[in-house]
């Protein structure tokens, strides 16, 4: 299996403040009608899209790569359509000062970085982006760091399994089918 | 040994390998619940790789978030839902996995048939992917939702790979007055806390006034959890659990029963074990509560005044409110009491159990649904659906006016066909009220099935105590 992989991203960034955005915003549940993974891109906030103010979608956002989000990003449910139609849409990470417990496990299993930053760095971020179209953040996975020009760089966190990785490219599942032996010596106890 | 919370006891018991440097646990995991929108793509996975699904004795499959609710079965399904549906049959099939079909005397919703079933126990982890597996949690199970990718680990080894969570505890004191129901507890939570105020945390409630609940109201708070952004949601098990389990499937009698129930009853958290985070709420100062924005933390109790934008000092928060205003339409500084509402519905895995039935049909009862109202009662399972008919109840609504369906999740989702149109209102006894939750457009006001169900008579929102203490007609 092709794992995933992540090492640095330089792009220019989407800002899309809202805080709480659910995943029925990401992707409304009328596209969650698929058998496949593929194709999604449309469907990425299918309903907010036809608002003529709302970033995602817009010729002049094309190519970017970074989706500068408010906090509590990807509350709710726990499709994971939600990476997949963010990944089709061509976003590769993700900055906030929060992301929910679900959608950043799955984001991250698609290969989608969620990097949460503390309040002033993110609302300079927002700042920078409002003064320059053009602004471009670059996050680094190896270092963990988010830097821009005009901003101090930061560190982030991020789970370190999951980080090894993206870096290495390492499938998920085939490390947990490594562990067999020891499931099989736990249901014999149990 | 150090005091432990009941979460650490079921955690500490599942642990296949334990975090060894950067490597998370392998969490086992008891009971694996499937359904047909999250699940394809890990069946497909398997595929892929040539795997198995290595324990089809410990998975169970439901038809419920595309099913149509209407008589008729999937001839009613659109072409989409039904390659999805007929996709899980197959899936099932070559992998051996019990599935409930349309139509099946155990169809249902997929956590409304795993405790009717017997198969959410005390100290079991419980996964699914649905964010609402926190239902089980009121069993005392550890009971997560998660993603598709991690569904297809499940199928494939058993476990997950788990980071493990913080620890909250939500006591609630005190007695909860008239028309103050389990909904109405979680509700005021979310209120209190936010969206994402539990994010990381598991929840263990507590209480007087959650063991005062029976398991179907603690399914309810349970079920809402995720709707603070927990991981999950427990209830130690007590007797009333004992009570609901005895005789369920599976379950041992006699002696081996009375063993069972000790070991269940060990898994409380022992007295001084510490919690990362504590929070308590007086049940008693609770009001039935409703929500007049766009995510399950508008909440207000339902004689109280919507929030004031302009009252909030944090630029982004205020931004939200305003924003949750425009959409909902929502006026600030006044309460909800007299909103226009064209569409109740009872239902959803978080209240379309057999009394979440029987407290609307109350309502209900000898009166008519107001003639500008739609209303859907959709039972969780076909086994509620039977038992609500065999007291009455389907006569009860049908008589007053309203819809009487078969199981599914509905108008929660609005996969199905059943959705409100765009600018409508509903009172809903499901859980999120998020933008064009229930069909482009709608908008939702969460509440309890008896707020529900007053609005349903009334044609408006309408404090549900009115129908309870004589004052309504």
């Amino acid at each position: 299996m092709t794992a995933p992989r992540f090492t640095t991203v330089t792009s220019r960034v989407v800002p899309l403040p809202a805080a709480d955005v659910d995943t029925d915003q990401i992707i409304p549940a009328r596209y969650l009608k698929v058998t496949d993974k593929a194709g999604l891109g449309t469907a990425l906030f299918a309903d907010w899209r036809l608002r003529p103010d709302f970033p995602v979608g817009k010729p002049e956002h094309a190519g970017a790569e970074i989706l500068l989000c408010g906090h509590n990003f990807g509350c709710g449910s726990s499709r994971e359509h939600a990476p997949w139609a963010l990944v089709a849409g061509g976003f590769r990470a993700l900055v906030s000062t929060s992301f929910a417990d679900i959608f950043k496990g799955n984001a991250l299993k698609n290969g989608l970085v969620p990097v949460v930053v503390d309040p002033a760095t993110h609302a300079a971020l927002f700042a920078a982006r409002a003064a320059d179209p053009a602004f471009a953040i670059t996050i680094d996975l190896e270092a963990r760091t988010l830097s821009a020009p005009g901003i101090a760089p930061v560190e982030f966190p991020v789970d370190g399994f999951a980080r090894r990785c993206l870096l290495d490219g390492v499938d998920e599942l085939g490390y947990l089918l490594g562990h067999l032996p020891a499931i099989e010596a736990y249901e014999r106890r149990t | 040994m150090t005091a432990r919370t009941m979460f650490a006891k079921v955690w500490d018991q599942h642990v296949v390998v334990a975090p060894d440097g950067d490597a998370p646990a392998v969490l086992y995991i008891d009971l694996h619940l499937v359904h047909e929108v999250t699940s394809p793509q890990a069946f497909s996975g398997l595929r892929a790789r040539g795997l198995r699904v290595r324990r089809p004795d410990k998975t169970v499959a439901t038809m419920d978030h595309s099913t149509p609710t209407k008589r008729g079965g999937l001839a009613l399904a659109d072409d989409q839902a039904r390659s999805q549906l007929a996709q899980l049959t197959t899936n099932c099939a070559e992998f051996g996995i019990e599935l409930h079909s349309l139509g099946e005397s155990g169809h249902g919703i997929v956590h409304v048939i795993g405790p009717e079933r017997g198969l959410t126990r005390p100290g079991r982890t419980i996964v699914c992917g649905d964010s609402h597996t926190s239902t089980h949690g009121a069993f005392g199970a550890l009971a997560f939702g998660i993603g598709t990718s991690e569904v297809e680990h499940v199928l494939a080894t058993q476990c997950l790979l788990q980071r493990r969570p913080k620890t909250l505890r939500v006591t609630f004191t005190g007695v909860a007055p008239l028309g103050v129901t389990a909904k109405d507890l979680v509700l005021a939570m979310i209120a209190r806390i936010g969206v994402g105020g539990a994010t990381g945390h598991v929840i263990e409630y507590a209480g007087p006034a959650i063991r005062a609940l029976d398991m179907e109201g603690r399914m309810t708070v349970c079920n809402m959890s995720i709707e603070a952004g927990a991981r999950a949601g427990m209830i130690a098990p007590d007797e009333v659990t004992f009570a609901y389990l005895a005789g369920k499937p599976g379950l041992p009698t006699g002696k081996a029963w009375d063993a069972q129930v000790d070991a269940w009853r060990s898994l409380a958290s022992d007295p001084d074990a510490v919690f990362d985070a504590e929070l308590t709420i007086d049940a008693s100062a609770v009001e039935p509560m409703i929500t007049w924005g766009t995510n399950p933390g508008h909440g207000v109790g339902i004689t109280q005044p919507v929030p004031q934008p302009g009252s909030v000092a944090d630029p982004n928060e205020r931004a939200a409110l305003e924003s949750a205003v425009r959409y909902s339409a929502a006026v600030p500084g006044q309460s909800l009491l007299g909103r226009h509402v064209d569409v109740v519905f009872i239902g959803s895995c978080t209240n379309s159990r057999l009394s979440d039935l029987q407290a609307a049909a109350d309502v209900v009862r000898g009166r008519k649904v107001a003639s500008t109202v739609r209303m859907l009662v959709v039972p969780g399972s076909a086994a509620i659906k039977l038992a609500a008919e065999a007291l009455g109840l389907d006569a009860v609504f049908v008589a007053a006016g309203a819809e009487w369906r078969e199981p599914g999740c509905s108008m929660c989702i609005a996969m199905n066909g059943d959705m409100l149109e765009p600018g409508q209102v509903a009172v809903s006894t499901s859980n999120r009220n998020f933008e064009g939750r229930q069909g482009k457009g709608s908008r939702t006001l969460l509440a309890s099935p008896i707020t529900a169900a007053a609005a349903a008579i009334t044609g408006v929102v309408t404090d549900p105590r009115t129908f309870l203490d004589g004052s309504q007609p």
